[in-house]
Parts: structure tokens; sequence; C-alpha cells
């Protein structure tokens, strides 16, 4: 049985397709992440999940029921919003009744409730304050707590942490991770900041422009993306993407970049399809975190690049070849040493990359 | 730092400074000519309601009156007690009161359901029928007199408070549903989605959530529809008649229809009794008034 599940799902704004065919499942338990730049549809396919928004196609279901007809208040979910969307004129208390109410709860029960979710999350002192008198982590805090007080099947979240400072993001992002390793409740989670994505979900989808581009474990997306889009989504700075051709003789398969001499070995690159490699024009994505300035591994690549530019960020630099005129990032810590201008010796590791087919954008 | 550019420094602020203080002296100048200007005809009105008609005739409009003398203000609001032909304010003003409330609130209310509506539930065409509210703005009073005197003589409540409860109710529903809807689309959306996804329904949702955070807006309304239903003569003076007139009818007949001497004294009087209500509203509420125009988003 999948807690989740979205069949050919497909929604417009009048003739804009905000939506196209997305597949989706999720299983009991699991914390999936929606991630994708702004506007790529992830806010309203979180509100179709919970019945605030019409389906144009498709189907939703949650516990094999199919839930497309169902109001939001019948579908056994909660949501928390970007702009936490408590009600100003309430307390906290009443903020986080307010559904136990409407939904007739006995009184017991939701003083009950209450204790426990407010005791849990620690606003058990600011019950009486209102809204605008709590601190943005406070109403996020009493924005979480009124999704827990319902015991729903599924977590709805929207963005919940963009309205917060840095420093709190990173501790509200801790407790939440701990809140679903506790509970164990399904979530789904929209953001479009990879590091949340990457650290909260068992799994993330990737979406762009309405469509799912992967949906996989944090490790595979970040490993193996399946299109250059998600490898250049992923990973700050993000993938070298080197444009090239393979060149296949007697069962060795080389890279070669345009206009270069040099061939990267790639027999190891585990293929989804090894057949008409010879001649293909292809992306050579290595990750920067995947450059090195010593070698490491006795597989690892030897090759000559000039360094053009040094960003210094504190614990790391990201420095900046010229590979026949083609930008590649590589980042080292601070303390190594690089002269401009200069060919430097770098080793490739070969295990970590991608190839990606030049005309289709598709991992290889 | 060089020395040159220093003493520069120095003379350009030395400059600037004038240049402040004179444009300060002469913003005040302004704001004195203008606040004479308006007071002006306050006064007038003020002190000649306190005179008699002697002194009257006898010293200028600025003259200070001999003592407070408040007969005219009693006749102007009670009458001299002779039978026919006897106009005083009292009577229409209770025509003015019935009218004016329930037809601010109804104007309000109705305005508050439009533009809730019209923000947070969309629906296909909503789109057409703002513009059409927007266009009942623009309409002339002028304009809709035939059709609206037809529509109550039908209804069969023509000459009556009732009838004029209901044109002004209809006639100002563009007006506040402009406003609502306006502070409306200030309020986060997300609001509405949090309290559907807890099981409220489109009453409990206006009820319990939009309308308490609407205060701002609802003074505004209050302010602007009473005003301009108080004030309004045209919409009295067509839809009524003798004992059903508004206030602001009364006091035409009352000034206009005096065949005796004219009594400036009771005249003025009956014009600042007319004027009154609308002052209040504004002393009362003034303050959220100017803070309801000006603040956009309630956020939190
Ligand atoms: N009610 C609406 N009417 C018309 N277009 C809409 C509506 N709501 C959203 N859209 C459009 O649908 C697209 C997807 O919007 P959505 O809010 O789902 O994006 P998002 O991925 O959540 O973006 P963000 O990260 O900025 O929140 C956008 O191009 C947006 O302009
Ligand atoms: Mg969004």
């Amino acid at each position: 049985m999948k807690t989740l599940k979205i069949e050919e799902l497909s929604k417009n704004f009048g003739s804009t397709e905000v939506l196209r065919k997305i597949n989706l499942e999720i299983d009991e338990g699991n914390f999936l992440v929606l991630l994708g730049p702004s506007g790529c549809g992830k806010s309203t396919l979180l509100n179709i999940i919970a019945g605030l928004e019409t389906i144009n196609e498709g189907n939703v279901h949650i516990d094999d029921y199919n839930v497309s007809k169902v109001e939001p208040k019948d579908r056994n979910i909660a949501m928390v919003f970007q702009s936490y969307a408590l009600y100003p004129s309430m307390n906290v208390r009443e903020n986080m009744i307010f559904g136990l109410k409407q939904a007739k709860v006995s009184k017991e029960k939701i003083e009950e409730q209450l204790e426990k979710v407010s005791k849990f999350l620690q606003v058990d002192a600011l019950l009486e304050r209102k809204p605008s008198q709590l601190s943005g982590g406070q109403r996020q805090r009493v924005a979480i707590g009124r999704a827990l007080v319902r015991e729903p099947r599924i977590f709805l979240f929207d963005e919940p942490l963009s309205n917060l400072d840095a420093k709190l993001r990173v501790e509200m992002r801790r407790e939440i991770k701990k809140l679903h390793q506790q509970l164990k409740t399904t979530v789904v989670y929209v953001t479009h900041d990879q590091t949340e994505a990457m650290s909260l979900g068992t799994n993330i989808a990737i979406m762009n422009h309405g469509v799912i581009q992967q949906n996989d474990t944090p490790e595979n997306i970040y490993n193996k993306p399946s299109n250059t889009f998600v490898a250049d989504f992923i990973g700050s700075p993000s993938m070298n993407l080197i444009k090239g051709n393979l060149k296949e003789s007697s069962n060795k398969v080389s890279f070669i970049t345009n206009g270069s001499n040099i061939e990267i070995p790639i027999n190891g690159y585990d293929f989804k399809e090894k057949s008409d490699l010879d001649n293909k024009e292809v992306f050579f994505g290595i990750r920067p975190e995947h450059i090195f300035f010593k070698k490491s591994n006795e597989e690892d690549f030897e090759i000559n690049l000039r360094a053009d530019l040094s960003e210094y960020i504190g614990h790391e630099q990201i420095m900046t070849f010229n590979f026949k005129n083609q930008e590649v990032l590589a980042k080292f810590p601070s303390t190594v040493k690089i002269d401009l201008s200069k060919n430097t010796k770098l080793f490739f590791d070969l295990t970590q990359i991608s190839l990606f087919d030049a005309k289709t954008e598709e991992r290889i | 730092m060089q020395d040159k550019s220093h003493s520069s420094y120095k003379q350009l602020e030395q400059k600037s400074k004038y240049t402040n203080m004179f444009l300060r002296w002469f913003l005040y100048f302004v704001l004195v000519i203008f606040a004479l200007y308006f007071i002006f005809p306050l006064y007038v009105m003020i002190v000649t309601s306190l005179k008699t008609m002697e002194e009257i005739r006898q010293g200028t409009l600025l003259t200070w009156p001999s003592g407070l003398n408040f007969d005219s203000w009693l006749v102007a609001w009670g009458g001299r007690g002779y039978g026919a032909g006897d106009t005083f304010l009292k009577p229409y003003f209770w025509n003015s009161i019935k009218m004016v409330v329930p037809a601010v609130f109804f104007s309000t209310f109705i305005g508050a359901m439009a533009g809730y509506v019209l923000t947070k539930w969309r629906f296909k065409g909503d789109k057409w029928v703002f513009l059409f509210l927007l266009f009942g703005c623009f309409i002339p009073y002028q304009a809709i007199l035939l059709p609206m005197a037809r529509t109550l003589g039908v209804l069969g409540i023509s000459n009556s408070v009732i009838g004029l409860v209901l044109v002004h109710t209809v006639y100002g529903i563009p007006f506040t549903t402009l406003f609502f809807r306006n502070f409306y689309v200030s309020i986060p959306s997300e609001l509405v989605k949090a309290a559907r996804i807890d099981g409220a329904g489109f009453f409990k949702i206006f009820f319990k959530i939009l309308l308490p955070v609407s205060t701002p807006i609802i003074v505004v309304t209050i302010i602007w529809q009473f005003t301009q239903i108080w004030n309004d003569f045209l919409f009295g003076s067509t839809f009524s008649f003798g004992e059903a007139a508004p206030i602001q009818v009364a006091l035409n007949n009352m000034v206009l229809s005096s065949t005796s001497v004219k009594e400036y004294n009771v005249d003025m009087a009956s014009a600042i009794i007319a004027g009154i209500p609308t002052l209040i509203v504004y002393v009362l509420a003034g303050k959220y008034f100017i803070r309801g125009l000006t603040s956009g988003a309630v956020k939190g």
C-alpha cells in the first residue's frame, strides 16, 4: 500500500500548462522532497495533493483511495505554509485547536492533544500570545504544531523555512528531521534549497517546467543525475559539463574534447546501453569536488590545465581552469597554493563522472 | 583630508542650513494661510449662530457675539412651537439616522462579502464582475434617478425611509466592494487555504478569520459611506418629500422657504446641526481612517 500515489497528473491555469503527466509514489513513513527552481509548479502540486486546487487530468490516491474529489479537510493531511498562515486574530492556543474544534473533537481530547504537542514543540509557554507577538522561529513552531495536533497521515510543507534567517533555518531543519525520525509520518516537502532537500529527504523529486526530471534517493540524485538539468541544478558550484565526443576502438572507450588530442579513458563507466558509442557527441560531467590537486587514487586521470581565476570562500577555494576554452571548476582546500595563468597538474576521479548525450541531454 | 575641501564643506553646510531654514518658514507660512482659509467659514457660521438678529444687522460678519446665546439653535432643532409652516430639524434628523444606519451597515457588509469572494474564492469571470462593479463607481448620481424611481415605485417603497436605504445601499456597493477587495488582496491567501484544511467553510472563514482583521478597512468604509449618505441631497430630494425627507432636504426647505425675514442665525445653527454627525464620526474614527488608508499589508 502506498501512502500517496499520483497518476498522470496534469494541471493548467487557462492556457499555461503548469504540471505535465506527473507520476509519484511515496511509501509509508518516507520523506519526499519536491525540489526545483521558482515557478516550476511545486506549490501547485502540493496544493493539489491537499485538495486546494482542482485537477485537469489524472488522479491522487491516499492510502489507495482516490481522493481527487474529496474535500481538503477529509483527506487526512495537514499543511505548513511559507508565510506560516497563522490566524492573526487568534492566539496560539486557538490557532492550534481550530481544526480539532471544526472536526468536533471532544474537549478532553483537544486539551490532551494541545498539551502533548505544545510541550513537544516547546510552545507551551506561548499559548496565550497572538501570532504578531512571536518571533519567526516561534511562528514556525506554532504552524508545525497546528499541523501536528491533527495527527494526519501526510504532512505537507511548502517552503516552511524560507522566511527564516540562515542560522535559524539550519536549526529548524534539524528539528524537522528529528520530528520526522520520531513520528515517522509520511512527509511531502517543497523547497528550492538543495541543501535542505539533501539533508531532509529520503527521496527527492526534481522538477522543472512542470515535469519531474528525476525521482530518486539523495545519493543517486547527486552521483547519478539522470539528465543535464539535474546535474546542473544539484551541487554548488554545479557539475562541470565538458562538451566533446566519444571514441570507441577495440573495446576501449575514451572521451576527447573538441580541438584537443587528450583522450580521457572511460572504460570503467557504467553505460546504460553500451552500443553505438563511437563519435557520439556528449557532455562529460565531473563535479568540482572530484578534481584533485594530487593523486589520491591509482585510476585518477592526470591532466594539465591553466588556472584562470581563484575564488576564496573561507574553508575552501573555487578555482577556474581553462580546458580548450571550456571552463572547468574545481574545489580545493584554501591552504593549497595555486599560481594563476600557469599550467597546473590536476587529477580527475574517473569513478565519479557522468556522461550525457549532447542532443537529448539524458544520461547515457 | 585637505584643508581646502574642509572649508568648502563648511560653506556648503552653512548654505544648506539657511536654505532649509527658509524653506521651513515658508512652509509654515503657507500652511497657516491655508488653515485660516479653511477655518474662516466655520468661524463665521458659529459666530453668527450665537448672535441675535439685532447683532447680525448691526455688526460685521467677523464681530464677536455679545454672549453665548443658544436661542437660534433651539429654534433650529425644535421649532418655535406654533403650528403650520414651522419647519425644524428634529424629525428629519431622526429620518436621516434611520436611513444612514441601516444603509451604512448593509452596504459595508455586502461590500465586505463581495470583496472576500472576489479575492479568496476566485471563479470564472470574476474579473468581469469586478470590472462592472468598478464601472458602477463611475456612474453619476443623475444617471440612475429615473430607473431608481421606477424600481422604488414597483417595489412600493417610494417616498419612504426604506426606499432611501435601498437606494444608498445599492449605490454604495461598488465603492465598498472596491475598498474591501483592495484590502483583502493584501491578506495572504494561505490563510484561507489553512482554514480550509482545518475544515472551516465559506462563512466561518469570513467571520472568524478575515473579518476580525478588517477593522481598518471597515472604519474607512463606514466613514466614507456615512459621509456620502448623510450629506446626500439629490437622492433625498428626488425620492422623498414631506415627512420622509432626510435632514439635508429639510435644511434646504427651511433655508429657502422662509417667507419672512432671513434668519441667518437659525440658518447657521441648522447647517451646523446637519453637519455635526459627520464630524463626530470623523473625530471618533479618524485615527483609523488615516491608518486604514495607508496600511497596505497586515501580515502575520
Ligand atoms: N492561480 C494561478 N493562476 C495562473 N497561474 C498560476 C496560478 N498559480 C500559479 N500559477 C503559475 O503556475 C506556475 C507554477 O506556480 P507554483 O506556485 O506552483 O510555483 P513554485 O514551484 O511553487 O514556485 P516558487 O518556488 O516560487 O514558490 C507559475 O508559473 C505561476 O505563475
Ligand atoms: Mg511555491
